[in-house]
């Protein structure tokens, strides 16, 4: 046991003296979620729309007061004519614009329907779909507002939309998870499989075999450190999600913890596998980076829906771990569940972990024959 | 001087078809500087692996510090000690750290691996390296270190496996001498080597060729058995036939 832990303080002592490893295990995790939580966000808040109103009656002036006072949107424009469209968008300021028909606010009362136009800058096809639909929402709601006094003659059914679990559809609550899938997959296997693979290239593997250190010890104690800083970067995590995001976690803060750990022992175990297949640190960089960062991103979940990919890709990502972490710890963290709806997922991340470290086992017993 | 640690009888590790080592048969007496020579492929590696407790025979017996290699590989790791070519040491710890850590991976007391430190530190005049990293000394001086490391539990055997691959001349004959000092105090040394010259200075040597032993002796006899005026003439006749 005391050659063990020798052998876990010099794992040690290899981190904290290098800060590229430093940086990778402890800045990439704080700038991803700071990143992902305020860069890469699918809310809207003070989209610029222009006007474009032909008819400038009572009424349209209400519904433009009520648009741009909703908080989504700000006014960048007046426009006069159809010409100023194209010009407005491409100054690039101008997310949408709005159009009022001639006599729309007569035609309103009158006929009891009038027609606006919506014209979203297509180029950037996330906003242009958030703009239209938001500005469809208050359109549709000031309507009801109207029908109340004056188009009491026709029958409405007005549906109340609530998001069960996210409220007010806050991106936070898809990145958070994401984030802490992706980060602890990505460190957890790139530096088991470096710190490996520096052994063998440098030689003094051979050296650590031929003392009494017995290999499960030698793999052990590489693998010991990350997996406690690992374990640490997740309370990080959580910790800034609370703190800057207001993200809580809804479940059993343990369940989440526990699962967390085996998330991270399967990324150890992969890390382990991966550097038994590749010849030096080159290769077990590539193949972490290349080979689990790409897959995690676009197929586990992470971002795109599963159930919208074509079969083939299901397929695939049916082999991916971090697609499995996302389903439990979304469940856990947003909608507050316990181990009774996740635990088929659970299962597969034990079975995943049991058959990295039996191939992991067999090629390192191959390669000392 | 007749104190066997390392006796070889048939020794016979096969690769599926390939036969790397065939029907070796050698023994190494305590206190002896024992050179291991061979042309590249030869089947050397395989042997060092086998005897350090890496590797099992295919057939025949081995017995190495007193155990055996195929059941006992836990105590005869215990009573080696090993250095490659590459370096053994970490290059971002201190001297310090890397004696305390193979200190410790060796099971030796905390007061142990202090008392040695300082002995070493005295004898290879470092003290003012303690606390440096590897990665500031200069090859040489890292050698000797990781030779000093190789023999700190006081092993009853320690093997070379080309130690002095890639080195200047002064700092080779430098590593000799250490090699004496270290043969002088009983420890066996197990050498490996491509230096023809190095092979002079081994009490006996043998040479591989295609995974069999053709020669054992002292340099002396060998040479005048071959009649060849160096080691280098004798392996060329022996390994390389025309």
């Amino acid at each position: 046991m005391k050659r063990f832990l020798g052998f876990v303080k010099k794992e040690f002592l290899h981190i904290f003296r290098d800060y590229r490893t430093l940086f990778i295990l402890f800045g990439i995790p704080v700038a991803q979620i700071l990143i992902f939580g305020f860069a890469v966000s699918n809310d809207i808040k003070n989209a610029g729309v222009a006007i474009l109103d032909l008819s400038h009656d009572e009424i349209t002036l209400k519904l433009t007061d009520k648009i741009i006072s909703s908080g989504f949107f700000k006014k960048t424009e007046t426009l006069l004519n159809y010409k100023d469209i194209d010009r407005v968008f491409k100054k690039g300021k101008t997310k949408a614009v709005i159009i009022f028909e001639n006599d729309f606010g007569r035609k309103l009362i009158s006929e009891g329907k009038a027609s606006l136009s919506i014209i979203a800058d297509g180029s950037e096809p996330n906003t242009a779909t958030l703009v239209t639909n938001y500005t469809t929402a208050i359109v549709n709601d000031f309507t009801t507002e109207l029908a109340g006094p004056v188009l009491n003659n026709s029958i409405r059914i007005s549906p109340e939309v609530k998001m069960f679990y996210n409220p007010n559809l806050k991106s936070h609550y898809m990145f958070v998870p994401g984030v802490v899938t992706l980060i602890l997959i990505l460190i957890c296997a790139l530096m088991t499989s470096v710190t490996i693979t520096r052994e063998k290239e440098f030689g003094t593997m051979e050296v650590l075999l031929v003392s009494p250190l017995r290999p499960i010890q030698i793999i052990l104690g590489k693998v010991m450190p990350y997996f406690i800083l690992s374990f640490i970067n997740v309370l990080l995590i959580l910790a800034l999600s609370w703190l800057v995001f207001d993200l809580p976690v809804k479940g059993s803060l343990i369940l989440l913890l526990a699962e967390c750990m085996l998330y991270i022992l399967m990324s150890l175990s992969l890390g382990i596998l991966i550097s038994t297949v590749s010849a030096n640190m080159q290769q077990a960089i590539f193949i972490s980076l290349i080979g689990l960062m790409l897959p995690t991103v676009l197929l586990s979940g992470f971002i795109f829906p599963i159930e919208n990919m074509p079969k083939i890709y299901d397929y695939i990502s049916s082999i991916l771990p971090p697609r499995y972490f996302i389903v439990i710890i979304k469940n856990i963290m947003i909608k507050g569940t316990g181990l009774m709806y996740i635990w088929k997922e659970t299962l597969i991340l034990i079975i995943m972990t049991l058959v990295f470290i039996g191939i992991s086992v067999r090629k390192f017993k191959i390669r000392l024959e | 001087m007749n104190n066997t640690v390392i006796s070889v009888h048939n020794l016979v590790k096969k690769f599926g078809s390939f036969v790397a080592n065939d029907n070796l048969s050698f023994e190494v007496y305590a206190g002896e500087i024992f050179g291991f020579l061979g042309a590249n492929g030869a089947g050397k590696t395989t042997t060092i692996r086998i005897l350090s407790g890496l590797s099992k025979p295919t057939s025949g017996e081995v017995n190495v510090a007193g155990f055996d290699a195929y059941d006992q590989t836990e105590q005869i790791k215990k009573n080696i000690g090993y250095m490659c070519q590459k370096f053994s040491l970490y290059e971002d710890l201190t001297v310090k750290e890397n004696i305390i850590l193979y200190g410790g991976i060796y099971g030796m007391s905390r007061s142990l691996i202090r008392k040695r430190l300082i002995e070493l530190l005295a004898k290879l005049r470092f003290q003012e390296y303690e606390n440096r990293m590897i990665s500031d000394l200069p090859l040489g001086l890292r050698q000797k270190l990781a030779f000093s490391v190789a023999v700190l539990h006081e092993p009853k055997i320690v093997f070379l496996d080309e130690p002095t691959g890639g080195v200047d001349p002064i700092t080779r004959r430098q590593f000799w001498e250490s090699i004496y000092e270290t043969a002088s105090r009983g420890i066996t040394v197990f050498v490996t080597t491509h230096y023809m010259d190095e092979a002079e200075y081994c009490d006996r040597i043998s040479i591989m060729n295609d995974g069999k032993i053709v020669a054992l002796d002292t340099p002396e006899n060998l040479k005048k058995q071959y009649n060849a005026g160096t080691v280098e003439e004798v392996f060329i006749k022996i390994a390389r036939p025309v």
